[in-house]
Parts: C-alpha cells; structure tokens; sequence
C-alpha cells in the first residue's frame, strides 16, 4: 500500500510560513517569553510541568523561573512580580488550582499591576491525575477571564494576548489548556519578544490590601470589569464565527473545535476564546441565524448552562458527555444520535485479546522495599500522591488510602485519634510531596501527640512528573546549586523524637527500622532514603542473574512487582521458574536479599 | 451535509508500544519527514505513565490541513507496533479497507500478568499467533526486528528496522528518512542505523509478494500453550504446638495466604491462593509446617 501524497506536497511548500513543530506546551513557554513575562513560578504536575521546564530554556537575562514548594506558593510569587511592576506567569495542573484558590480568590478582587496570567492544564480522560475537575467552572467563581485555545499557534497567541487582557481590565487572566493540546506537536509560527518595561511597585492599600472595607469597594468592580470583558469578547477576533450550513449551528471552544472542524466542517460555527464571561449578543445573533444549536464542550456544561440561562434553546451534554475526553468518533457519534448525520455504520471489532499492562514501578525503584516492608508487618497505610502510589495495586498492595497531595500525614493523624483498628498507623510521603504540603500535617501529628509512623520516601527528586527539583535537591529549576533544606533538620526541629534513615536497599534494616518507630509511642519518622533510578540520572548497577539449578520456583522474588523477573520455560514441580532481564535489572539486590534459595547472584 | 469533507487527504499511522522503546522517538522521524515535505502535521501523545512500564501511543497525522489531534478508530492508514500485544490492543484503530500492520513480534511480558501462580495457569499474554492476525487484517507484516537489529550488532536500531519497514509503506525517499535518522541518533551509530534501515526495507520487499499470512519472522508458538501439570490440591498441616509465631511464614510466603491467629499461631487465611510451593515448609526454623498435594479433583466436563 502507497499512499500517493506528492502531488500536494508542491502547492503547499509555497502557501505555507516559517515554521516551526512546538508541543502545545512548548507553545505556551513561547507566547509568555514574547510577551516580555519577567517572572514564572510553577510546581509541576502532569500535563503542565514542560511549561516552565522550556522557559527556563530562554535566556535567565530574560526571563527567572523557579520551582515554588506548591501551587498557592507559586501563584503568591507571581502575584509579589505582578505588584513589583512585571509581567509575571504562574503554572499549574488543574489539581493546583485547589491548593492556590485561597490566593486565587482574594487576587482577583486585587487584579494585578503588571500583567499576571496563569496558565492552568486539565486531564479530561484522566490520564495522569486523581480526578477530572473543569477549571473553567474555577475561572466562573473567581471571575476570572478564561481563554481557551484550540491548538499550539493558539496557546502562544492566547498567551501573549492573556497579558495585554490582564493589564488593560486589571485582572488575573487563567489560560486552559488540556491534555491533548499540552502534548500535541505541531506547526507554529514564532513571533519576536517584547520588552515591557517595569511599572515599578505601585502603593495603593486600597486595592492591594485585602481587609473588609476594600473588600467591598473592591467587589462591585469585578462586575464592572466582567462588563468590559464581555463587550471585547464581542467584537474581538478571538470571537470566530464561521458561517456555513445554516441548519447546523455550533457552539465550541478549545480542543473540541478541531474535532467539530473534523466532523462537521460545513456547519456554522461560533468558535469562542473561551467560555467566560460570554459575548452574549454575539451568540443571540448566532443562535437566531441557524436552525439547530448545539454546544460542544469538553467536560462540564460551563458554556451550556450559561446559554441556557439567556433562554435560548440549545443541545450539549444530551449528546456529547460530561465524562472523560472527546474524540472525532465520539463528535460523530453525538450528530448522529441528534440525527444530524446518518449514524455512522458501527463496524464489529474485531475480537482480539487484550493483555493488561499496568503501570508499575521500575524496576530497582527505591521506593519498593518500604512497602514490601509495610505489607509484612500488616499495617494500615495513609498513602500519599506519587509514584510510590502504584504500590496500591498487587502484588505490593499495600496502601489502603490515597487523597490528595500531602493528605497521608493527616489521614493517620484522624486513624489513630479514632482509634480502634488493631493494625499500626503509618503514613508514607514522598519527598517532594512532604514539602509541598506534608509539613503542616506533621507539625499537627506532634502538636496533637498523635501515636503514628510517618515513612518519608526520600528519592532524591520528583519522580513521578520526570524528574524536577524541589527543595530538598540542592538545585534550582535552572540546575544551579542551591540551599538544600534539608529533611532530618526539619523534622527534628519541628519537634519529633523518634527520626532514622534508612538504606532503602537494605531490606532488614528496614523492616527492622519500621517495626522499632511503630513501637515507638508518638510520632516516629523514618527517612528511606535512595535516589530514583530513572531520574535525574539512570543508575544502573550490575544486574543479577538466577541461578536456575537452585530455584525451587517459589516466586518470593516476584513480590517485589520488580518488572525485571519474569517467569523463564525452566519449571520445578509444577511451577515456573524465574529469570532476570539483564537489561532491565538495576542491580537493586531486593530480590537476591528475599530469595530465601539464595539463587540469585551476580552475574 | 458531507461529513467526509477535507478528510480524504489525510494520513494516518498510529505508533504504539510499551514505556521506553522509543514510540516517542519513532513518530518524531516520521513526523520530521512530513514537515520538510511541506504537510502539516501533529503529533500526539499523552507522557505521564509511560515511564512506568505502561503502554505509549503517539498519533501521527499529516496532510494539507490536519483538524483532529488524534486519530478516529477505525482511520489508521498505518499502525506500527513496537511490542506484539500493544498492536494487538490498538487493532481496531486501523483501517478496515487497506490499512497496513506493521508488527515487532517483541513480547514484554507485563509482570502483574505472571502473578498468578497456580500450576497451568495462564500467563496473562495475548496468545493470537503473527498469522492469525495477518490473517485477520488482510495486509501485514509481522518481524522479528530486535532480532534482526542484534545480528547486526546493536539491538538498539531495532526501531530503525522498523522505521525502514514503515518507509515501504510511504511515499518518501529513502535519503530523506536517512537523514532524520542521522540527526537523531549517536555519531558512531550512524553506519550501523543505515544498515537496519536498509535491512527493514529490504525484508518488506522480500515479503511484499507472498500471502499476507506468511509475511512474518516469528516462530508459530503460542506463547501460553505450555505444559499443563495435573492440578493437584495443596493440603497445608501446621502443627499448632510447634509454632512459636516468629512470623517468618507469614513474610516469606509468595501468595500471603499465611497469617498470625490471636493466639500468635500460624494459619493458613487464603486456602485457594496457596499454591503449594512449600517456601513455609522449608523456612520454618521449627518444622511446624508441612505441605501435601492430594490428588486432582476429577474434571467434570
Ligand atoms: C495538587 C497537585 N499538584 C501536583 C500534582 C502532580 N503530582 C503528582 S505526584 C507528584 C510528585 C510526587 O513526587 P514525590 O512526592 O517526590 O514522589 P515520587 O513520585 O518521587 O515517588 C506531583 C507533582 C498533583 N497530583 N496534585
Ligand atoms: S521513576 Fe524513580 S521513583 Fe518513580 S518508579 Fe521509577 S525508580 Fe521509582
Ligand atoms: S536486583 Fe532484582 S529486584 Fe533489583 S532490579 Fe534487579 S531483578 Fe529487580
């Protein structure tokens, strides 16, 4: 099969400009450098952490980015550049806007001096998170503007454009992106910086100072300021209405525009920047000139409600879901069920079998033996939001709670006050979700006197994003060397007793080490401490091998969930025997130190 | 009202595989090779668990104007696999008229999948053989590359055998694929990167002419059609009196069917997941515990 293509290919090298493939996210970095940004702060979070890792690519000249210790602490910083007099940019996954809202909701009754905008990601479809919130129904509460963009061109001109948004109606400016659109690579062309000069700090306790009495003043302003954005949304060209077949008109902002241009490309359609506050006459005028409206959007009914709450008669979420993320076929699937196009003829899928390959930790993950360790002793385990996480699932399966980051600590606070459960109380955190915000909880476990075991699982990194500095690393988000804050003077100092750390690779000594801190009445805290294996650097030591002539296939090593062992053709009475993978193996030594044959070794 | 419309002129070719052989990688070639020709093209992947042994997926598309980010199912005019179960998980993204599959017959065995370790029982792998998906998608091919790559010298050009085959299967120039490819991969293995290309293009055409469900290097072995013992029942004996509840069972059993009683003694919690691999029988300082099989239970048909 060849597919003819060359003939095109010779009328489009002339039509189309320079060029250049950028990730949505890449993107993003791009329109906020342009934009003459001085300042970015961000705490990562899949699928927004490669925003700020690519501004820290631009010149330090232009640009200081840091790695804040969280998501409100990373607004906090932007908003202090904002009052300083520069464009300032902060980012986070759609998750972070919880831990930043309590900044969020006083800043948008302040606005900014310089222009501030946020740059937020959600995971429709839940990809890589621990659920699917809609942060534009946080961009309604706050009265924050919301654009939207659709793809990478988009995400750098929205960007850019966020900033002059801000400055001019004096408000924080929140730019959505998604997933698909955060790691989808394509054309873009590129623009030059600007300089923007500093506006210096402003005095103004009027308006930069929250008491009751500014509050109040401050208030009726965001009506107003709402107004404002509303009569530009009307007129500007982000408002995109592309005419079409009249019967079909449709409503759509952000990814799901390039589906509805996949789908149904000759219906009308109100392409908007974003979904508040809403060019309403725009869309009277809309909804009057075709016959049937529809509304697509991804998630929730934000868009829809609103329409409907104009009176006019509009169909969304009846065909396209409030769950999960949209695709072409599901865009097709919605026309068809309103019986705008003929339902696509359903092919049979073709019945083949599926293998279930889930994620597991890596293979040598230091993270391993703490919860083989804690499976042992039977406890009852406050997880937390990381990659030790996957330590839920068999055959670790050792964790009986997760929430949200830094939720552990206090989880086994509220256990052991409650009382009543046989099993030991532990809580384990990863390094860098102790400072994120694990620091609190533990502060109230010694205040509260709570009987708990604390286990910080201290890998030298923030694994599960890919691997960025936090406090604890000694390093900046530019890789310069930095104070470490380091973990057993924080601990010590907040009022703990009971602290040891611990070989993360020495399977005894851990188990030996758990067992002492639960005895310890009081809070007791172990440091696991190993560096990851996969970042910042891969540590690979020299692997092991089975000695097969010895294995008696009792598959003990197997518990580790090491993705290096796997059964081998060889069999013992029945079973199968296990090889290592030389490849993959790290030469942790887990499993030569539980393999009760002694028949793994060096090779 | 023309759904079709503007789609025609698209391409399609869906890269999958498992966290860290380089879908990334691949799909960045490919659409590397688009955009010097002058299509637009995205590409589309989603990071986050693909480090963590998960599956990976990158969509390519690439034509005069490109809506979508991801490709309908169904659409995939071309769907290369990097691992034998992944193409198997993404099957029905491919074109049902003239959709082209493309195979490493690799398997990588996910280990949560050998868990269960009962005599006979299943390794948790897809067991469809190269031939009965050959058969089942009408045009494919299905190769050994890592093989292939490792003859040559580096199994790390496994991907760029692949890459050649994928080449057959397009309408650019062998350079232009050889010169991305040159870019992106270490100096001193650029030699051994055009050999695998070469010998991806040249195995595509040796297939190329003969039926489809011959088209593949992998030997017919069903990778679970292993040798079925007699399912014995396991019979576990603890002599009460003997254990003192040092608990090194209870760690050390691979199922954790074992635990401690109130009074500190051994016992056997989960019967049906003991497999009957005697590691208590042999660790157990005190002789306390010993291991039977009774006869297999007759089979009723
Ligand atoms: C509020 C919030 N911010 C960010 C994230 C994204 N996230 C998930 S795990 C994680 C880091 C975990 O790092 P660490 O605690 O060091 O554990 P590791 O992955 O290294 O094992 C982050 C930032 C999130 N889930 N929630
Ligand atoms: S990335 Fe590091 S911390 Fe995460 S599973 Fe792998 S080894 Fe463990
Ligand atoms: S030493 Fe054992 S447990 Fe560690 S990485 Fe190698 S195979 Fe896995």
């Amino acid at each position: 099969m060849n597919i003819n293509m060359k003939n095109e290919q010779a009328q489009l090298a002339a039509k189309l400009p320079e060029t250049k493939p950028l990730s949505g996210n890449e993107a993003f970095a791009q329109g906020a450098w342009e934009a003459g940004v001085k300042v970015a702060a961000a705490y990562p979070g899949t699928p927004s952490t490669e925003i700020l890792e690519t501004v820290a690519k631009y010149p330090e000249e232009d640009i200081y980015a840091q790695w804040s210790t969280n998501e409100k602490v990373s607004l906090d910083v932007a908003t202090g550049a904002s009052f300083a007099g520069v464009r300032s940019l902060c980012v986070m996954k759609h998750v972070g806007v919880n831990v930043a809202s309590d900044a969020l909701m006083s800043l948008t009754y302040i606005g900014v001096n310089a222009g501030l905008v946020l740059i937020v990601c959600d995971d429709p479809g839940i990809h890589s998170s621990q659920n699917e919130q809609d942060t534009r129904i946080m961009c309604q509460f706050a009265m924050i503007p919301a654009l939207e963009p659709s793809d990478a061109q988009e995400a750098l001109e929205f960007t850019r454009l966020a900033f002059d948004l801000s400055e001019q109606f004096d408000t924080p400016v929140i730019v959505r992106s998604t997933t698909r659109l955060s790691h989808t690579r394509s054309p873009v062309s590129l623009g030059d910086r600007v300089e923007v000069e500093s506006r210096g700090f402003v005095e103004n306790p009027n308006k930069n100072v929250m008491i009751p009495s500014n509050a109040r003043t401050q208030h009726p302003k965001l009506l107003e300021r709402e107004k404002g954005l509303r009569e530009y949304f009307e007129t500007s060209e982000l408002t995109r209405w592309e005419k079409g077949d009249a019967k079909v008109g449709i409503i759509t902002m952000g990814t799901p525009y390039t589906y509805v241009k996949e789908v149904m490309g000759d219906a009308s359609i109100l392409k908007l920047a974003g979904s508040y506050p809403l060019p309403e006459n725009k869309i009277r005028e809309f909804a009057a000139s075709v016959d049937r409206l529809f509304i697509v959007e991804e998630l929730e009914p934000v868009v829809e409600t609103q329409v409907k709450a104009m009176g006019i008669a509009v169909e969304g979420k009846k065909f396209f879901s409030r769950l999960g993320e949209f695709s072409p076929e599901l865009i097709r699937a919605g026309f068809a069920e309103a019986g705008i196009i003929d339902k696509a003829t359903i092919q049979k899928d073709w019945n083949v079998s599926q293998t279930i390959r889930p994620p597991v930790l890596c293979s040598g993950c230091p993270h391993t033996s703490s919860y083989m360790a804690l499976r042992a002793i039977n406890a009852r385990v406050a997880g937390d939001i990381g990659c030790y996480t996957l330590a839920t699932v068999e055959p670790l399966q050792s964790i009986d709670t997760v929430v949200s980051m830094g939720s552990s600590i206090a989880n086994a606070i509220g256990m052991a006050k409650a009382g009543g459960d046989t099993k030991p109380i532990v809580a384990t955190i990863g390094d860098s979700t102790f400072y994120h915000s694990g620091v609190p909880p533990l502060i109230d476990a010694v205040y509260n006197d709570a009987d708990i075991t604390v286990i910080l699982l201290d890998n030298h990194v923030t694994g599960m994003t890919g691997g960025q500095d936090h406090p604890g690393t000694g390093l900046t988000l530019r890789g310069k060397k930095t104070h470490r804050v380091d973990y057993e003077d924080v601990i010590r100092a907040i009022g703990v007793k009971w602290v040891k750390k611990v070989d993360s690779y020495d399977m005894a000594a851990m188990y030996q080490t758990f067992r002492e801190a639960i005895d310890f009445k009081g809070v007791s805290v172990v440091i696991s401490d190993r560096p990851c294996v996969l970042d910042p650097l891969k540590i690979k030591g020299p692997s092991l091998e089975v000695r097969s002539k010895n294995c008696t296939a009792c598959q003990v090593c197997m518990n580790l969930g090491c993705p290096a062992i796997s059964w081998s053709d060889e069999w013992y009475d029945g079973h199968h025997k296990v090889k290592i993978d030389p490849q993959s193996c790290m030469g942790c030594t887990l499993c030569a130190q539980i393999c009760p044959s002694d028949c793994i070794q060096a090779v | 009202m023309n759904v079709e419309k503007g789609k025609s002129n698209l391409t399609n070719v869906l890269v999958v595989g498992v966290g860290g052989q380089g879908v990334i990688m691949v799909s960045k070639v490919l659409a590397l090779i688009c955009q010097s020709n002058g299509f637009q093209v995205k590409q589309s992947e989603v990071h986050g668990m693909a480090k963590r042994g998960g599956g990976v997926f990158s969509h390519v598309r690439f034509g005069p104007e490109v809506w979508s980010p991801t490709i309908p199912k169904g659409e995939a005019d071309i769907l290369l696999a990097l691992e034998w179960a992944e193409g198997l998980r993404w099957i029905n993204y491919l074109k049902r008229d003239g959709g082209l599959f493309i195979a490493d017959t690799q398997k990588i065995f996910p280990p949560f999948a050998a868990r269960n370790r009962n005599r006979g029982a299943d390794v948790g792998y897809s067991p469809e053989t190269p031939r009965e998906i050959l058969e089942l998608v009408g045009d494919g091919y299905a190769l050994d590359a890592t093989s292939m790559a490792n003859e040559l010298g580096n199994l790390r050009a496994a991907n760029t055998v692949l890459l050649g085959v994928l080449s057959m299967g397009l309408d650019f120039e062998p350079q232009e694929w050889l010169d991305v490819i040159e870019q992106l991969v270490p100096a001193n293995s650029i030699e051994i990167n055009r050999l695998a290309f070469q010998q991806g293009r040249d195995w595509f055409a040796e297939m190329q002419n003969i039926p489809t469900a011959d088209r593949h290097t992998a030997p017919e072995i069903k990778p679970n059609e292993i040798v079925q013992s007699v399912h014995g029942r396991v019979k576990l004996e603890i002599v009460e009196d003997w254990c003192k509840g040092c608990d090194i069972c209870v760690k050390m059993c691979p199922e954790r069917c074992l635990r401690l009683n109130g009074e500190m003694i051994a016992e056997l919690s989960k019967p049906d997941a003991c497999t009957g691999c005697r590691v208590c029988e042999w660790l157990c300082p005190d002789y306390a515990i010993k291991v039977g099989m009774l006869p297999a239970l007759e089979v009723v048909s």
